[in-house]
């Protein structure tokens, strides 16, 4: 079957230690790899700030992978995050050709990468 | 029979009601943007106000296929709390 391009971005919860945070993530590279997906690239803001708390938590690890896939696999993977209570919030994409092109060239470097914005008031007001 | 007189001398050009008329071009047709990337807030923020609502593309002046896509990127920012649903002094 052909592949198709997907993009999937997940926050996952601050209580989480950096090995925990890495261990999750490579277990869905590897939920990726085993079903015969290919991982284009990934991109990790790391800790930062919520724009509203989620789960009574403000803030999260950002992780977005960007990979290609069998057109089934994305069910596959819906119930791997709303299983996984690790994942606060997950959003799976699928990429048409223009953001192919643009991750692309944010990869080349061409276009600069997407800094999350910083509220100027230090909590969030709500 | 003076009517309103406040009304009839009122002018219609005075300072304050004086919108300035930009020249309103659709950017992305413009500079031939092809995808708006959610992730990209700084530049999402262009397109809404203090409140964090979406700006309508009279204003703005992106034309309506870019206006489409501004709008699902921003909610899908929303969605995944990069950017807030309602704020006060956003920019």
């Amino acid at each position: 079957m052909s592949l198709v391009n997907y993009e999937s971005a997940i926050i996952l919860t601050p209580v989480l230690s950096e090995a925990q945070m890495q261990e999750a993530v490579k277990s869905y590279r590897q939920l990726v790899a085993e079903h015969g997906g290919v991982m284009v690239g990934e991109t990790n803001w790391g800790l930062t700030k919520l724009a509203y708390p989620i789960k009574k938590k403000s803030t999260g690890f950002y992780h977005f992978f960007e990979f290609q896939a069998n057109s089934d696999f994305q069910a596959i993977l819906e119930t791997a995050y709303s299983r996984d209570e690790r994942v606060l919030r997950f959003l799976n994409l699928k990429l048409d050709k223009h953001a192919v092109v643009y991750n692309e060239r944010k990869r080349k470097g061409e276009i600069a990468p997407a800094k999350k914005y910083e509220s100027k008031e230090g909590g969030s007001s709500i | 029979m003076s009517g309103k007189s406040g009304q009839d001398s009122y002018n219609f050009n005075s300072q304050q009601n004086q919108v300035i008329i930009k020249k309103k071009y659709c950017r992305f047709k413009k500079h031939n943007i092809k995808y708006i990337d959610y992730k990209d807030s700084n530049f999402l923020l262009k397109f809404m106000n203090e409140q964090g609502k979406i700006l309508p593309g009279r204003i703005t002046g992106t034309s309506d296929k870019y206006q489409r896509k501004v709008g699902t990127a921003i909610k899908r920012a929303r969605f995944m709390a990069i950017l807030p649903y309602v704020a006060d002094g956003l920019k």
